[in-house]
């Protein structure tokens, strides 16, 4: 973990997020004091440690398969900010 | 008064018929017109929702373990018919399209859900200053926060304008805000309740728990909603004991661990003074007390915030303006709606950590950071395993000093993070908690904290009814 090189503004894109530009600047800054904080994982030794993903023992859960209901269209819909023919609606995606 | 009553207490009344169903789902209605003004625990408490509620209490059963009793909600976990902003404004107007499992088992035990308690936005704050719509004020000094993330359940509790409610703890946020309202907050195991309906933030860190006056109310919360459920795949397939048969049994004979990573300079001496008269008291009951290191405390802060952060950077991709919430006016192309839809949604703690998330899970970076504090949680975890093989519980402060006034930390994310170190590493270790009030600082609330081992909710719950000023 080197210092870390984060340019916020890459980052916003890679998540969907549009920043003004004092948000850029002002998230810049706070998110490099927290990376700055968080380098303090680099003094620890990791070697030869499995990670640990989760509060308990992985393990695959299966159920019967056996169909079951679930949310009704309507219910489903119901919140959709734009929906039509019980579909939701978006801009155009395919040209 | 009414709603100064305890679940317990309240659950008596009814089931003797002394006050009704109705006149409970009232008292809270009525205390919260009277006070939450001012205080902002809930969100939403329309009359809308009142008048639901009194028509389910009027069908209440109160031969149920809870028949009758309101239950506020904090809203991020789903209620049918309710709102679940998640104090965002990205889900403004959005309803609940179905019931939590806690909440369908709360309903199966007779209690009615009632209001939508403030938090901090997505769950992400310590003091309820991140809500996307108005902060929360300590009922103990409105000048003060309540903590945080659950700081609106608190607020509702401590100032008897609900007789319970329901928080969620990530890295602290039931247990915090508890400790600085003086009331009771349980942070159950994880997996020992559903998370099926609570909206997702660090899938592998959190939990919904009680936020109580007494510890008896928390287990008879906790004995309502613990259980494996088939729709929550980490919901953990474990028996769920009787936490309440020996809830008054004392500590005679328990041991009991100091982590000396707990008990530092930077405690606030008031908290202090509190904490170690509460040892000294289990001590006199008959528990053994010992010192032991959790020598890997002093990373847990930074494990979490890159764990809990990833997680949070893909839980909260789903929120795009499609299928609910809020979408952006007139959007040019997908990405524009997508872009655009979370950066007018959004509130700015929460875009700072999907772009922290986002960043250590991408390319270049995802062994350096994401792999890394996966490895560490391993010691950390590995911490509390080792010392739970030598003690039955955990006890330290809950946090390194009272309530804070509101605006403190403004713009100071780091600050506040770091005040999270005594509850964060027992979300890593996925370990059971729970905060007691247990005495004043400058007359502010002070907080006892006890961990336990998973699934050590009984012995836990004992000790905590030990510690439980009268």
């Amino acid at each position: 973990m080197k210092a870390p090189a984060l340019d916020v503004r890459y980052v916003a894109r890679l998540a969907r997020l549009d920043l003004t530009a004092d948000e850029a600047e002002r998230f810049q800054a706070q998110l490099t004091d927290v990376l700055g904080y968080i380098a303090a994982l680099d003094r620890l030794d990791v070697t030869g440690l499995e990670p640990t993903l989760h509060a308990e023992d992985p393990h695959t859960v299966t159920r019967p398969d056996v169909a079951r209901d679930g949310l009704p269209p309507g219910a489903a819909l119901a919140n959709a900010p734009a929906s039509n023919a019980g579909l939701f609606l978006t801009p155009r995606v395919v040209e | 008064m009414l709603a100064t009553l305890t679940v317990t207490d309240l659950r008596q009344k009814l089931a003797a018929g002394e006050v009704s169903p109705r006149e409970a789902v009232q008292a809270v209605a009525d205390a919260a017109a009277a006070r939450d003004g001012a205080l902002g625990g809930y969100l939403t408490l329309t009359s809308a929702q009142i008048a639901s509620a009194l028509a389910l209490a009027d069908l209440a059963d109160v031969t149920l373990p809870l028949g009758g009793v309101p239950i506020a909600v904090k809203d991020a976990i789903a209620v049918a018919g309710d709102p679940c902003t998640c104090a965002s404004k990205i889900l403004a107007g959005y309803v609940s399209p179905y019931d939590a499992t806690a909440i369908a088992r709360l309903r199966a035990a007779g209690a009615i859900p009632l209001g939508r308690t403030n938090m901090d936005e997505f769950a992400m704050g310590s003091a309820t200053e991140n809500s996307g719509f108005f902060p929360a004020h300590n009922p103990r000094d409105p000048e003060r926060t309540p903590g945080g993330s659950s700081g609106g359940s608190a607020t509702v509790v401590a100032a008897d304008t609900a007789f319970a409610a329901l928080g969620s703890d990530t890295g602290g946020s039931i247990r915090q805000p508890a400790s600085f309202t003086g009331i009771v907050g349980l942070k159950p195991s994880y997996g020992r309740i559903s998370r099926h309906g609570l909206v997702a933030f660090a899938s592998s860190l959190e939990g919904i728990g009680p936020m109580t006056k007494t510890v008896r109310d928390a287990a008879l919360l906790l004995q309502v909603m613990a259980g494996h459920d088939p729709l929550d795949s980490t919901s953990l397939d474990a028996p769920v004991p009787d936490f309440l048969a020996s809830l008054d049994d004392g500590v005679r004979g328990l041991k009991i661990g100091l982590p000396r990573e707990y008990f530092i300079e930077g405690i606030a001496p008031g908290v202090r003074a509190a904490v170690d008269a509460t040892v000294n008291r289990l001590a006199a009951a008959g528990a053994e007390v010992v010192e032991l290191s959790l020598p890997h405390t002093e990373y847990a802060v930074a494990t979490y915030y890159i764990i809990a952060t990833a997680e949070a950077s893909s839980n909260l991709a789903r929120f795009d303006g499609v299928r609910y919430g809020h979408r952006a006016a007139q959007p040019a192309d997908l990405t524009d709606l997508y872009t655009r839809t979370r950066a007018e949604g959004f509130g700015p703690e929460v875009k700072r950590r999907i772009i922290l998330g986002t960043y250590v899970l991408s390319s270049g970076y995802y062994d350096a950071f994401y792999v890394k504090a996966q490895k560490v949680r391993t010691l950390i975890r590995r911490d509390f395993t080792e010392a739970f093989a030598k003690v039955d519980l955990i006890a330290s402060p809950v946090t390194p000093t009272t309530a804070w006034k509101l605006g403190t930390f403004t713009d100071n994310p780091l600050q506040t993070y770091l005040a999270d170190i005594f509850t964060i590493a027992a979300n890593l270790a996925g370990a059971c908690g729970i905060s007691v009030p247990c005495g004043l600082s400058d007359g502010l609330p002070v907080g006892f904290q006890l961990l336990g081992p998973p699934l050590a909710e009984t012995t836990l719950l004992r000790a905590a009814q030990a510690v439980e000023l009268p």
